[in-house]
């Protein structure tokens, strides 16, 4: 089964943390990746760039309107995510729990099933 | 013989040879790859110069002697010593190699998504991409997945002896759950569009009458072989020429693969006469009812809720009751069945599940209560995961709108 394990950012949650806690959460990153690696359950996982710098786009008229994002005014935006294939919906939340975020106060991780895919697997 | 014919041979042949080498030498990674090897050398020499008298003996002596070749040189680096106790020649032995193999592939320190991949690989022979591509997964993700199976078995150690008695028959179990488990990847994806994957269907299918070959006295075996003849023959039914789904009782039964049916109503048939009446079985014998009416209207439901009713009682589990619902709603009316299905309401494991909810819907709809069957179908399209169900049920739900 494939999830979308969503990570939920607070830029003003983030900004107060130490340079240490950052570094932590870095580093937890990093050996979670490599955990999910080695056991064969990690498909891919990307980070988006702060949400300030996204673009709306719609097309009225036939003419597409481009404005300054984000989309939804709110204090969360979707961070970046992991893309993983396991056992269950157990397994999956399980994995959840190890990503540092879900220790932070005012941070989340969202767990979702996959219901669709299709490209990225013929790179 | 042909090149494909050959082909074929070293198909089936691989395993067993295979099998006999992790038997006799343990180190599975290395076996694999001597066996390779072999292979590779018979693929070349065989069309060429022709078919040796025993194609497994010569497959097992050429494999070994690469193991062995690749042993030595792996000693004689750590230390200046060559005899070893694999030098003996191999005698191909009476044991059949490849359900060793599977009992291996299936160690129980494994979890169910490395048997199914390292079972594919090992017994299957199919390549690592090919696994990948059928789970939908990167070449990677599925690479390290076998990786990691050959680690854990390496490290489960001295476990290369084929398991005995009521561990055997324990292990087995998990084989043809494995084996099931693979079927029902390539019957029903459990995510994205396509609803076949029919590679996978058949390569279940013929691995489990490999295993059928074998174990021919074994009522589970043939239950499960007899089970997924019997869901395989309905598959050209089963989606519209656009991919829609199509349930069972609007299925057009004279799509039906006829050779399919016979073949596993005639098992199913055989097997009933056996001392055993199993899980897989009972599921067989309820398909085989199905498939022996010729309209959902003539379905002997008496006989499957009976079927159902046993199945419950030697393995219980919800969704086998949510079924019992369904065929007791068509012998005693919707309402015995919505009865039945509020006593699962309780059970953790099937709460929100799509297809409780759908099998209410359907019941409450057989009962004429519209806005009921309507708001439950919404829901049940809302908690599949499958694109081609959520479909079904949303026109389900769209024919019942007010």
């Amino acid at each position: 089964m494939q999830f979308l394990i969503g990570m939920y950012i607070n830029p003003a949650v983030l900004d107060a943390l130490t340079d240490e806690e950052k570094a932590a959460i870095g580093a937890g990153h990093g050996a979670f990746i490599e955990a999910l690696k080695e056991s064969g359950e990690l498909i891919t996982t990307q980070a988006l760039v702060d949400p300030s710098q996204a673009a709306v786009v719609s097309v009225r008229n036939g003419q597409p309107v481009v404005t300054d994002g984000p989309f939804l005014e709110s204090k969360e935006y979707l961070g970046g995510f992991y893309l993983v294939d396991c056992e269950n919906r157990e397994r999956a939340i399980e994995l959840a729990a190890r990503i540092p975020d879900a220790a932070i106060e005012g941070l989340a991780i969202e767990v979702r099933q996959v219901m669709f895919a299709d490209g990225q697997l013929e790179a | 013989m042909t090149i494909p014919a050959i082909e074929d041979l070293l198909r089936e042949l691989t395993p067993q040879v295979l099998g006999a080498l992790v038997r006799r030498y343990g180190h599975f990674e290395e076996c694999e790859d001597a066996v390779q090897e072999a292979v590779l050398a018979a693929a070349v020499q065989w069309p060429a110069g022709g078919m040796p008298d025993n194609p497994r003996g010569w497959l097992v002596t050429v494999a070994s002697r690469r193991l062995i070749d690749q042993m030595r040189s792996d000693q004689a680096r750590r230390e200046r010593e060559s005899a070893t106790a694999a030098e003996a020649a191999p005698e191909v032995p009476d044991v059949d190699d490849t359900v060793v193999l599977l009992f291996l592939c299936c160690h129980p320190t494994l979890t169910p998504a490395s048997q199914t991949a390292l079972t594919l690989r090992a017994v299957g022979g199919l390549t690592t991409a090919e696994i990948a591509r059928a789970f939908l997964v990167p070449e990677a993700t599925m690479a390290a997945r076998i990786s990691r199976a050959k680690q854990r078995i390496r490290a489960a150690g001295g476990s290369f002896e084929p398991p005995r008695g009521a561990e055997r028959e324990e292990r087995l179990r998990v084989v043809l759950h494995v084996l099931y488990l693979i079927f029902n990847e390539g019957y029903t994806a459990s995510s994205g569009a396509a609803l076949h994957r029919a590679d996978l269907a058949h390569e279940a299918i013929r691995l489990t009458r490999m295993v059928h070959a074998r174990l021919p006295g074994d009522g589970e075996v043939t239950g499960l072989l007899a089970l997924m003849l019997l869901t395989h023959a309905r598959r050209d039914a089963r989606t519209t020429a656009a991919g829609d789904l199509v349930p069972l009782a609007g299925q057009d039964r004279t799509k039906w693969d006829r050779g399919l049916i016979d073949e596993g109503a005639g098992l199913v048939k055989v097997a009933l006469a056996g001392p055993v009446l199993g899980p897989y079985l009972l599921q067989a014998a309820i398909a085989a009812t199905h498939a022996d009416a010729a309209s959902a209207e003539e379905t002997n439901w008496a006989q499957v809720h009976a079927l159902y009713l046993i199945l419950e009682r030697i393995a219980p589990n919800p969704m086998v009751t949510l079924n019992r619902a369904i065929a007791l709603a068509e012998t005693e009316g919707p309402s015995a069945g919505l009865a039945l299905l509020s006593t699962l309401d309780e059970d953790g494991r099937l709460a929100g599940h799509h297809r409780l909810l759908s099998v209410r819907a359907h019941l409450l709809e057989k009962a004429g209560d519209a806005a009921g069957a309507y708001a439950y179908y919404r829901r049940a399209a809302k908690a599949t995961a499958s694109i081609a169900e959520q479909r079904y049920l949303e026109s389900q739900a769209g024919r019942l709108k007010t």
